[in-house]
């Protein structure tokens, strides 16, 4: 019977798509918006998934999230370094910097500075450029979208200047950065650079970056460098889920988005439940003769499962194909990039596809277990 | 011997819908005998319960009060499963509208009673292919139900009511969708291909130009048996004999036990 409820499915070819298209579109909305959502989410860990280098972050106790900076004495670094198990510890700067551009604009960047004499926190993947070049006197590094926003429409070179705090910086580089939270250029320097371009503080190392040495785990030397300093160590994906999860607590984002979420899991749900409710209420009377001839409830609520599935199913795919093509093409668009589709938001729409299908197929199959296979012979007497 | 012969018998079967005022009595007890080898049929106006009592035979319905024994079961000792598979083993359907599925083939269509009952695909389309071509729709075991005229759907749904080789066929308004020589052509199908002695067929009409495919008929009016008649000593007359036959034209003795109703 499985064979006559797939032709019962596909002999409609408007009703079948128009089902496919309902589901479709619905996972479509979900998954859109939740990987948009994370992808938001990801950008704000920006600074620290382009750190390559280290695997452990060592700060101040008081830090809640990347963006959010207690600097550090200068001896704290000495301290982390003592720490036995470390390998290297080095200094690390992350801050806001005003710059005066070459017509005469001020511009707004965030400063990163990287350790002078092994560059450990520099950016690894360079468009244009090359690191060592970063070890000449105000040589300076720029993202590739802060480049496209100083300099619209012109292709990227280098030799371009800027001015920041009465300091010369010159751009030897153009990098290749994740997707950053806020729209700001990033710029890269060495921390001996970084802090002139911002001014000498008292405490001017917001982090430091360390490695354990081989055959020590990170988690160990994390909680070693905490008893014995009393700052707080994290591992890099400890910091990143930190920094996600201060989002996430105090920013309207992820109620934003998970209103936006939940809508798509109601449209989809009233859309494609509904819409796979009315074709099994107008194939009643096809299962009303199915019934009378001998197939028993069972069988047909297997059916009607199976044509749910297959619609679930191929609604699924195209939702899937429908949000990955879009991330394929916006992939290039600095507004856009840094979004895609992740196989957790892909299980989570697969799951909730699964539900609203196997709901409304249930309520379809309520209806035809109560329905007297007398129904075929004109409903009555 | 004689009881050997009834494939139905009905004593006493009311049917009752809804409750309270609301409630509607349209079967009186029923006294109905049909018998192998005949084909018996349930006439009456529109509304008068022979649809209902075709529903409750064919354990579609359950009835408010009396006894029926379908091929010698008490049907009312079945499990709501056992009667599924009792209909699906026994008995055939032909229905007023055809009720045949829109997406499937013809052959797909008559193959469905035989999937029920798990047969593989393959062997039960074959069979259904056959079936198909002894009722001259050997060239048509591909087309849909909408490719299809009136009469062609009907055979359809009469080679999908005998491929299981049902004991008890029953046939709700067979000819009513279909004009006059379509309708008396399908008739003559039934008679030829599904009357055996083996196989009762009750027909319910109230479609008067095929009244004379009956061996017996039974007259319902407002839920009961009015009137019973039974021609030939249970043979058929060849309704095309004499073209001007009405019902109220019939004689003969009843043999088909009935109650008048009162």
């Amino acid at each position: 019977m499985n064979y006559v409820a797939m032709k019962m499915l596909l002999g409609d070819r408007a009703k079948y798509l128009g089902l496919v298209f309902a589901v479709g579109f619905s996972a479509m909305l979900m998954a859109h918006q939740a990987s948009i959502f994370w992808g938001v989410m990801r950008r704000t860990t920006s600074q620290i998934v382009d750190v390559k280098d280290a695997s452990i972050w060592v700060m101040d106790p008081r830090v809640k999230y990347v963006d959010e900076v207690w600097p550090l004495p200068d001896s704290d670094l000495y301290r982390v370094r003592g720490v036995e198990g470390v390998e290297w510890a080095v200094r690390f700067f992350r801050g806001t910097a005003r710059a005066k551009t070459e017509d005469g604009g001020f511009q707004a960047f965030i400063l990163v500075g990287f350790d002078d004499s092994t560059l450990a926190g520099a950016p690894r993947r360079m468009t244009l450029g090359s690191l060592a070049d970063l070890r000449n006197p105000d040589a300076v590094a720029i993202d590739e979208d802060g480049y496209r926003f100083l300099w619209p429409g012109e292709p990227f070179r280098l030799g371009k200047t800027l001015e920041m705090n009465d300091r010369r910086a010159a751009i030897v580089g153009v990098v290749k950065s994740s997707a950053p939270f806020q729209p700001t250029p990033v710029v890269y320097t060495r921390f001996s650079q970084a802090i002139r371009f911002v001014g000498r503080e008292r405490n001017m190392v917001s982090f430091i970056l360390a490695n354990p040495r081989p055959g020590e785990s990170p988690d160990s030397i994390c909680r070693r460098i905490t008893e014995r300093t009393g700052l707080a160590a994290m591992t890099r994906d400890e910091f990143i889920s930190k920094t996600i999860r201060y989002y996430i607590r105090h920013t309207g984002i992820p109620v934003n988005f998970g209103i936006t979420v939940a809508l798509a899991f109601i449209v989809g749900a009233v859309v494609a439940g509904q819409t796979f409710y009315i074709f099994t209420i107008e194939n009643l009377k096809q299962f009303g003769a199915l019934k009378a001839i001998g197939v028993t409830n069972s069988r047909i609520t297997g059916m009607i499962l199976l044509q749910a599935l297959v619609v679930g199913l191929m609604g699924f795919a195209v939702g899937m194909g429908l949000t990955a093509a879009f991330f394929e093409s916006t992939k290039n668009i600095s507004h856009l990039r840094g979004f895609y589709l992740m196989w957790e938001v892909m299980a989570g729409t697969g799951a909730s596809v699964l539900t609203i299908i196997v709901l409304s197929s249930l309520l379809s199959v309520r209806r035809v277990y109560v329905l007297e296979p007398a129904y075929v012979f004109r409903g009555g007497n | 011997m004689q009881n050997q012969q009834i494939a139905v018998r009905c004593r006493g079967i009311a049917k009752e819908f809804g409750e309270g005022e609301s409630r509607t009595q349209v079967l009186r007890g029923i006294d109905l005998d049909v018998r192998l080898g005949q084909m018996s049929f349930l006439v009456g106006p529109s509304g008068c319960g022979k649809t209902t009592l075709l529903s409750v035979i064919a354990g579609l319905l359950e009835r408010t009060d009396g006894e029926l024994h379908v091929l010698g079961a008490d049907v009312s000792r079945l499990s709501d499963r056992e009667k599924v598979v009792f209909r699906r083993e026994n008995i055939g359907f032909m229905f007023q509208q055809f009720n045949l599925l829109p997406a499937l083939s013809a052959a797909e269509n008559v193959s469905v009673p035989l999937l029920a009952a798990k047969f593989p695909r393959e062997a039960a389309l074959s069979r259904a292919c056959a079936l198909l071509g002894a009722l001259g729709l050997s060239e048509r075991y591909k087309a849909l139900p909408s490719e299809l005229s009136g009469g062609q759907q009907q055979r359809v749904a009469l080679a999908r009511a005998l491929i299981h080789d049902p004991r008890l066929l029953v046939c709700d308004e067979p000819t009513s969708s279909l004009d006059a020589e379509t309708g008396h052509a399908v008739m003559d199908l039934l008679a030829s291909t599904a009357v055996r002695p083996d196989r009762a067929v009750l027909v319910v009409t109230h479609d008067s130009r095929v009244f004379d495919f009956a061996d017996t008929t039974a007259y319902m009016n407002d839920g009961r048996i009015v009137n019973m008649d039974e021609r030939n000593n249970g043979r058929r007359r060849d309704p095309h004999e004499d073209e001007n036959n009405s019902p109220g034209a019939f004689t003969g003795n009843v043999h088909i036990r009935g109650r008048v109703g009162s």
